[in-house]
């Protein structure tokens, strides 16, 4: 495959000023760009309408049709009462334009005071009434998800296994690639050949099987039971003995003078100088196990096993309703992803070009 | 933490020196190799091997001494069948449906999918600034995770979502998408086209730039026209690529699941079940499971694998020659 990282990147400041040459852009350009942008809207748009909507309180979420920006109905402070009150402004009557809270509402009628008269309540319909709403975060939609829900032992359980999965994948496959690139043995190539064949066996053709192995070692309900059976892939080692084989045969021979063992020769010199494949790798593996799904799904049952991915999923069909904690919920699982696209991207992109994304 | 791995590694140390004093430098290499080959062994052959034993035995029992023997009889279930192309005509039609369901998905998903692609990939290969910026907008959605993107578009498909507030406003009026079989199965086909076109769009926009320049510019010189230089000139030498997009979106969309059962559950019904989540029901969610049937509907799932698998190999090493 092309070495991708290598395409010319502009910034958006030059894509809005230069011309880089030609003078005048052809129809089909101005087709090309309004695909793009149509791209944009379609790629971005429900990401940003999910992080917008997560921060609307559960009124505004309710409305149809709905507002692009969070809203909120205002509340005012006045004195004598302890609990702040919902701000209207009248739209007509002797009152017409003043600021008053909302004391009480019932059936047509509410009974509100003006903040500097605290005392003298009067009393309207509530079509003389008119919310003062602004801007505004309901931050508690991502707080309520501490209180009310065990979120941070689903976050920790994520957590864990995506790291332990992913250190785990890269020591037990670079040591295989190291055997496989540096070694002449007999039997290399029935080895290669094996490890070509398990691209052949992906986990969803062996669900049954795989479920009474993982049993019997008793990591049913374990988040080992998720870690261990997928640390060894196919992927890996190929992708690693690829970058392996283009270190020089000369390094290794040169420290084997200096009498240093073949653990410390893989460990000191080869893992080092692999280590953009090894990034590569490091970042799939965060990707496949963060958003890992099928195989947690059987192997963790217990509620507080469960990982995010797990956890969205069986919220969405008991919370059918509760909208803005499964909002908040899928904003918080997708923000590490979307910090490692961030920082990582021009990674992602040749990793995945060169693996086949498998 | 990284204190932590280098003094594992000085422990590990000891008896690899032992063990290379034992074995010589050559065979120390299965030392290296273990791990990975008893991973390998344990959680993709043994269950190979396992999954035909389960196929040809009954009963729900999980314990493979609890299992009797039963011949081919769970193939015989699956298979029952008057008149294949009428699941209805099965004894298990649920089978057949997702069988059907699977056939037709991945048939639409992947023609759209690798056609916007190839479009996508073209567009972002011509003199376009910013191509970084716009490469990463179509890739963003490959990464987010399946129950994530099902999520986002619950969101917006519900009732009173943004969608039928736009089409309220436009005069169209709203709908309840997933309630409607049709609508639910389309919608499956959008959401998977979505999230995974940037991955397609990657690869072929990496076959394009492979593409030598003096090929394009001899065709400017013998004045060919811009749509049959693509015909004739970038189609062609595409075509070991494409054969790989292919292939790996087909190998990809015949295991689809996460995203459609997050999205859907498989319904209206039984609209977007698919032959992987038949499996999972069988096996797994259902009572009594039938284990059974769900290893006897792997394998015939795995076969269609190792036949594209085969194909994905071959198109590699074509595309890597060509």
């Amino acid at each position: 495959m092309a070495d991708l990282t290598s395409s010319r990147r502009t910034g958006i400041l030059g894509f809005l000023t230069a011309t880089r040459g030609r003078e005048r852009l052809h129809w089909t350009d101005w087709v090309s760009y309004g695909y793009l942008c149509l791209g944009i809207f379609l790629m971005f748009g429900p990401v940003v309408w999910l992080v917008l909507s997560s921060f609307k309180d559960r009124n505004e979420l309710d409305r149809f049709p709905p507002r692009f920006l969070p809203y909120a109905q205002e509340t005012i402070e006045v004195d004598g009462f302890d609990e702040p009150l919902l701000a209207f402004r009248v739209t007509e009557g002797d009152l017409a334009g003043e600021l008053v809270g909302q004391t009480r509402r019932a059936a047509g009628r509410a009974e509100v005071v003006v903040p500097a008269n605290p005392d003298e309540r009067i009393r309207l319909t509530t079509d003389q009434l008119e919310p003062v709403e602004g801007i505004a975060f309901a931050t508690e939609n991502y707080t309520q998800l501490f209180e009310r829900f065990n979120f941070l032992r689903f976050f920790w359980n994520s957590t864990f296994i995506t790291v332990m999965a992913t250190l785990l994948m890269l020591l037990v496959n670079s040591m295989a690639a190291f055997a496989l690139s540096k070694y002449q043995f007999r039997g290399r190539n029935a080895v290669l050949l094996l490890v070509i064949g398990t691209l052949m066996i992906p986990q969803t053709v062996v669900l049954v099987p795989l479920f009474l192995i993982v049993t019997e070692l008793g990591m049913f309900n374990s988040l080992w039971g998720v870690i261990i059976p997928g640390a060894a892939t196919p992927t890996g080692v190929f992708l690693l003995r690829q970058y392996m084989i283009t270190i020089p045969d000369e390094i290794l021979d040169a420290a084997r003078m200096d009498k240093a063992s073949e653990w410390k020769i893989f460990w000191r010199i080869v893992v080092p100088l692999s280590a953009p494949a090894i990034a590569v790798l490091a970042i799939l593996a965060i990707m496949w196990r963060w958003n890992d799904f099928l195989w947690p799904l059987i192997v963790l049952t217990r509620t507080e096993n469960f990982t995010l991915q797990l956890a969205l999923n069986s919220f969405q069909g008991e919370l059918q309703t509760d909208w803005p904690s499964l909002l908040a919920m899928t904003v918080l699982t997708l923000l590490p992803i979307a910090a490692v696209f961030m920082f990582l991207q021009k990674y992602i992109a040749t990793g995945i070009a060169s693996t086949g994304g498998k | 933490m990284l204190s932590v791995i280098s003094s594992v590694m000085r422990i590990v140390e000891i008896p690899m020196i032992a063990l290379q004093r034992l074995l010589g430098i050559n065979r120390l290499a299965w030392v290296f190799l273990l791990p990975n080959l008893i991973l390998f062994g344990l959680f993709a052959f043994l269950p190979v091997i396992l999954n035909v034993v389960y196929s040809m035995t009954g009963s729900d029992n999980v314990l493979l001494s609890d299992r009797p023997y039963i011949g081919a009889s769970n193939f015989g279930t699956l298979l029952d069948c008057s008149d294949f192309l009428d699941p209805n005509s099965c004894r298990e039609d649920k089978f057949w449906r997702a069988v059907w369901n699977t056939i037709w998905f991945v048939t639409l998903q992947v023609g759209i999918m690798v056609g916007f692609s190839l479009l996508t990939a073209v567009i972002l290969n011509r003199d376009i600034r910013a191509r970084g910026f716009f490469r990463s907008v179509f890739f963003f959605p490959v990464l987010l995770s399946p129950v994530v993107v099902a999520l986002i578009w619950k969101w917006i498909l519900q009732r009173e979502g943004v969608l039928n507030a736009f089409l309220d406003w436009t005069g169209i009026g709203g709908f309840n998408w997933l309630v409607d079989a049709h609508w639910a199965f389309a919608w499956s086909v959008f959401i998977s086209v979505w999230a995974h076109m940037g991955f397609y769009t990657l690869i072929l926009l990496a076959g394009l730039q492979a593409i030598p320049r003096d090929v394009y510019e001899a065709a400017i010189m013998d004045r060919a026209g811009a749509w049959r230089t693509f015909r004739r000139i970038t189609l062609p030498l595409l075509s070991p690529t494409m054969l790989v997009v292919l292939v790996l979106a087909l190998i990809k969309g015949v295991q689809t699941f996460d995203e459609i059962y997050a999205f859907t559950g498989g319904g209206p019904g039984t609209a977007t079940t698919f032959i992987i989540q038949y499996i999972y029901e069988k096996g797994f969610a259902g009572a009594p499971r039938l284990f059974g049937l769900a290893a006897a509907a792997s394998l015939l799932v795995a076969g269609v694998l190792v036949v594209l698998t085969l194909a994905q190999l071959w198109a590699n090493r074509r595309s890597v020659d060509g």
